[in-house]
């Protein structure tokens, strides 16, 4: 997500606080984002899912590894509301740690993608020439490797059971690509606006202008690349998962569930539509909060849809 | 529609058959997310057979929707209510075929902007021939046959050839005379030119306003000029409409509004133009505030916010335009007669005799300003702070595709030297491409000189590293041409104020308390420091930008086109502002314009180029008083002067031709393409030394130097 952009703003507006009775920058952008009325209903939405993915295994009896006890193939009721698998694992269980794997492994990457993408495409898009050819030919090179490939042979010589971490360092290696192109394009032309030669005629220096004014300046394509890379992670990692690279059981994902749910959509789809659901959730509730974001940090945006 | 039986009345009580246009109550709505905004509020003119009718107003104040309403050009939502006419013939309301047969044939239109009206796929030939066959049948060569003899008659030599090309092959100007060739190929009665000419360059725009009259005098057909230019009106036009917020504020002969003003808001604007034929020490009188928002108008007189003699009445009722001679009993217009003169003001009469500044700046005595001390020629010549030998830039033109090889090169700035003393303005003048922006960046250091030197206060500039060119940096500050561009959107106006404090490492608190103070030193309130720069208008973001540039208390302040984007009551606030900030910080100017009327009344010393050249250089006395080179005198002559008798009296130097390409100048005299001196005057011996020996700039006496073979002095205000 934008977290860095967020945490700009947020330091700018705390600053200078005190400094009048008008609106701090950060409590202007925070009413205009709590007017957004899709972000804060997917806000509280994802804040429940986070809640039922990370507090919610200390609260239910079952823990997901757990599967002797359980008879197998149970459909929902009593004491296993969402029923139980194949191999006897509680499904709710399951479902709440699929999704705490899910959302660690989908935010990562999408930080550390977007944190990693915007600067390299902004310092190729303000120094441009040579810099920016050559900084781009290296994205280019990430871009044309299929992601499934290179992480198939990465996580195959890494050995299998790799840890939610390094799964989403190896998304993450193979998606900031699409960022720093989306922001290079965006800082080629921010530029030349004049703005930005004013501040090079007052004397700032060139990180100086790309993390004052380029990447503010860009926050709205980076928010929106941000949360697409969330519902992109998320797929990537249930793909690793469905191919047996991702994280392996007895952990679980919500892409490992779906995957191997896969021939019980019919006769059994309470072990299907649970994480299916869980995923468009997430996905969805992601993108208008991005969407919300995107408009709350622009200070021209007067007029805030309902 | 309701004006019917008004218009019945008209047509009666005048000679009906000679109006081509006549409009009554033209309103115009547009529908918008926070309400009805109303761009044109009863709008009634008439226009005869052959008249030129000129529409003045600043940005907003709906002087385009109008025509665009008669063109039914607008888009669908808008609501258009009244009427409008062309030679009988009710257009508002038509369909979209029905008004097809009016638009080209009785009625034309000429557009701003000449890059987009055309259409860059076809050939030129092909787009007049379009515009003849769309209203008549006949052949296809005949058409050509026409497009020729337009482009003959608007001007364009050797038009067999233009035929055959495309829209980008042409230059500004051309692509403009095209323009108007299209709208006179059917031989309309009305030609309805919104701002034709203020996307060209002076010299240019000469040319062009000589093509629409010819275009005019070929037709007969009656001229709707719209303009923000108040010299453009006063030299092409027998009546003028003034607009203010939606509304004909006044109108009458051009003599009468422009000699006799009877609306205070007519008054400030002509009050507010620097002009050419005025005096250095006469301070511009600006029209405090800016034009309303359209959104949340005033009950009564839309200018009466802004009007210094507004009264109660004023900011209630809303006055209607009434006739101004006979000063008992005024009448309601009846827009017909030409010589009748209109004013929308409850105390019109209260003007006779009134000048601008008796008005706008009562409290103030006149002769104070600078005039108090007769600008002592200092015995001994201020320090030099900033001084350029033989800049040269030059652009690489690189090739398409990878490997990017260089295949010629744009020389911006050939060679020009310069000295900026300490307290002094130095206007650098030309037209658009001439290397004035170039060079003003070289100046700073923005960007690497190709050869030549740049010293401030004796130490070298060029060649220092963006590290040790930091602390120089505060005592050289540029102001842009843009108030839009040149503040970042998304910070609040205290921190881009601030930034330049903070880049050099200056404290917090302390540079919140000079926000303030800048603020205040700019003119604008010092409590609007948290809000972001959209918030303000176009006049209040350029004090924003003044503000950024003395943040660090700079000697030198580049201003480049500082005043050229604003409207003209909102530019004079500014430049009375600059002129108050060098008085009282002693900053020293260099002064980027293509804008001579401003330079005069700004600048100390001017330096006029051409084609990355200097031509002519001196005080502004001299310059004004005597220009030596033949382009500095063409120059002076293009601008229009406010000032109807003046303007259509003067002698005119018309240059023919665009400007060369700096990509490949002409040899010698970089000006002989186009030099009326070179074409008409000189002889064949003599202008060999034009085309094969490039002119030295040389000194005429007392600094007056100008870079031509032949000068010689004339004198044209």
């Amino acid at each position: 997500m934008s977290e860095n952009g967020m945490i700009g703003k947020a330091r700018r507006g705390t600053a200078k606080k005190r400094d009048s009775a008008d609106r701090t920058q950060l409590q202007t952008i925070l009413i205009r984002f709590t007017r957004h009325r899709p972000a804060m209903v997917s806000l509280v939405l994802l804040g429940l899912i986070v809640l039922f993915a990370f507090v919610g295994p200390f609260f239910w009896v079952w823990d997901h590894t757990v599967y002797k006890e359980i008879p197998s193939n149970l459909p929902p009721g009593g004491d296993h509301p969402l029923g139980s698998s194949a191999a006897g694992n509680d499904v709710l269980a399951q479902l709440m740690r699929g999704a705490q794997q899910t959302l660690k492994v989908a935010f990562t990457v999408s930080l550390v993608s977007t944190v990693v993408g915007s600067l390299w495409g902004a310092t190729a898009g303000y120094y441009g020439g040579r810099v920016d050819a050559l900084m781009m030919r290296v994205v280019d090179i990430f871009l044309i490797v299929p992601l499934l490939v290179a992480a198939a042979a990465i996580a195959g010589s890494a050995g299998a059971g790799a840890s939610w971490s390094a799964i989403a360092l190896i998304i993450a290696i193979f998606s900031w690509a699409t960022i720093a192109r989306v922001v290079r394009g965006v800082v080629l032309s921010l530029r030349e606006q004049e703005f930005v030669e004013a501040a090079r005629a007052s004397g700032a220096s060139a990180p100086w202008i790309i993390v004052r004014h380029l990447l503010p300046n860009a926050a709205g394509p980076i928010i929106v690349a941000a949360t697409l890379l969330v519902a992109v992670a998320i797929l990537a990692e249930a793909g690793m998962s469905f191919l047996g690279l991702g994280i392996q059981l007895p952990d679980i994902s919500l892409g490992q569930m779906i995957g191997s749910a896969r021939t019980a959509v019919t006769t059994r789809p309470w072990l299907f539509y649970p994480p299916g659901v869980l995923l468009v959730l997430i996905c969805l509730t992601i993108n208008f909060i991005g969407d919300g974001l995107r408009d709350a940090l622009d200070p021209r945006q007067t007029r805030v849809r309902r | 529609m309701t004006t019917e039986y008004m218009n019945e009345e008209h047509a009666t009580a005048e000679t009906g058959d000679d109006v081509v246009l006549e409009v009554s109550d033209l309103s115009v709505t547009f529908p918008s997310d926070d309400g009805p905004l109303p761009a044109v509020r009863e709008v009634s003119y008439v226009l005869r057979r052959g008249e030129a009718l000129g529409i003045v107003g600043e940005s907003g104040s709906g002087k385009s929707v109008t025509s665009m309403a008669i063109m039914g050009l607008l888009p669908r939502n808008a609501r258009v209510e009244g009427s409008a006419r062309v030679l009988g013939q009710e257009v508002i309301g038509l369909d979209d075929k029905a008004i097809s047969q009016v638009r080209g044939k009785k009625i034309a239109m000429i557009f701003q902007d000449p890059l987009t009206s055309l259409n860059p796929v076809y050939t030129i030939g092909y787009q007049i021939a379009e515009a003849v066959l769309a209203h008549r049948k006949v052949s296809k060569q005949d058409a050509m046959k026409r497009a020729l003899e337009l482009l003959e008659i608007v001007g364009i030599p050797s038009p067999e050839q233009r035929l055959r090309q495309y829209p980008h092959e042409l230059s500004g100007g051309m692509r403009q005379r095209v323009v108007i060739a299209i709208a006179m190929a059917n031989e309309p009665d009305v030609i309805i030119a919104d701002e034709p000419t203020t996307a060209l360059d002076v010299t240019v725009q000469a040319q062009v306003l000589d093509a629409l009259q010819r275009a005019r005098r070929e037709t007969g057909a009656a001229l709707v000029l719209i303009t923000h230019d108040l010299g453009v009106v006063a030299g092409q036009v027998d009546r003028v409409g003034v607009m203010y917020a939606g509304r004909i504020v006044e109108m009458g002969p051009v003599e009468e509004v422009f000699y006799r003003p009877r609306m205070p808001y007519a008054l400030g604007l002509l009050g507010s133009l620097p002009r050419l034929d005025g005096d250095r020490s006469d301070r511009l009188t600006p029209i405090l505030g800016s034009p309303p928002s359209l959104r949340d108008l005033p009950p009564g007189c839309g200018f009466a916010p802004r009007c210094p003699m507004a009264r109660e009445r004023c900011h209630q009722e809303e006055p209607r335009l009434l006739l101004t001679n006979g000063d008992t009993g005024r009448e309601p217009s009846e827009a017909g007669a030409p010589t009748v003169h209109t004013a929308a003001c409850h105390f019109s009469d209260e003007l006779v005799g009134v000048g601008a500044a008796d008005l706008f700046r009562p409290g103030e005595e006149r002769p104070e300003t600078t005039e108090g001390e007769p600008e002592p020629k200092n015995p001994v010549e201020p320090d030099v702070l900033l001084s350029a030998t033989d800049l040269v830039k030059h652009f690489p033109i690189r090739s398409k595709g990878i490997l990017r090889r260089k295949v010629g090169e744009v020389q911006a700035v050939s060679g020009i030297s310069l000295d900026l003393r300490e307290k002094e303005t130095l206007a650098l003048v030309g037209e658009s491409g001439c290397g004035k922006s170039t060079t003003a960046r070289l100046l700073l250091n923005l960007i690497r000189l190709t050869s030549g030197e740049v010293t401030y206060m004796g130490r070298p500039l060029q060649g220092l590293s963006d590290r040790r060119m930091r602390p120089l940096r505060k005592d050289l500050q540029l102001v842009f041409q843009d108030p839009f561009a040149s503040l970042d959107p998304r910070m609040t106006v205290s921190d881009i104020i601030a930034e330049p404090m903070r880049i050099h490492g200056d404290g917090h608190r302390d540079a919140r308390r000079r926000v303030k103070e800048l603020l205040e030193l700019v003119g604008l309130d010092p409590e609007h420091g948290s809000r972001y720069p959209h918030e303000f208008s176009g006049g209040q973001r350029q004090r924003i930008g003044v503000a950024r540039a003395l943040s660090l208390n700079p000697r030198v302040l580049v201003l480049d086109e500082p005043v050229s984007a604003l409207d003209v009551s909102i530019q004079a606030g500014v430049i009375n502002l600059l002129e108050d900030l060098q008085d009282e910080l002693g900053l020293s100017y260099l002064f980027v314009s293509h804008d001579l009327s401003v330079v005069k009344h700004i600048a100390d010393r001017v330096a006029v180029m051409y084609l990355g050249k200097m031509v002519e250089t001196a005080t502004t006395e001299q310059l004004f008083s005597a220009p030596a080179h033949p382009y500095t005198q063409a120059l002076i002559s293009a601008i229009p002067l406010p000032d109807p008798i003046k303007e259509r009296t003067r002698e005119r130097i018309m240059v023919t031709g665009d400007i060369p390409s700096p990509a490949n100048p002409p040899s010698g005299c970089r000006f002989r393409t186009r030099c009326p001196k070179f074409a008409n005057e000189l002889s064949d011996v003599e202008r060999t030394k034009c085309v094969e020996e490039p002119p030295e700039l040389l000194d005429r006496g007392a600094g007056h130097r100008d870079a031509c073979h032949y000068s010689e002095v004339v004198e044209l205000i």
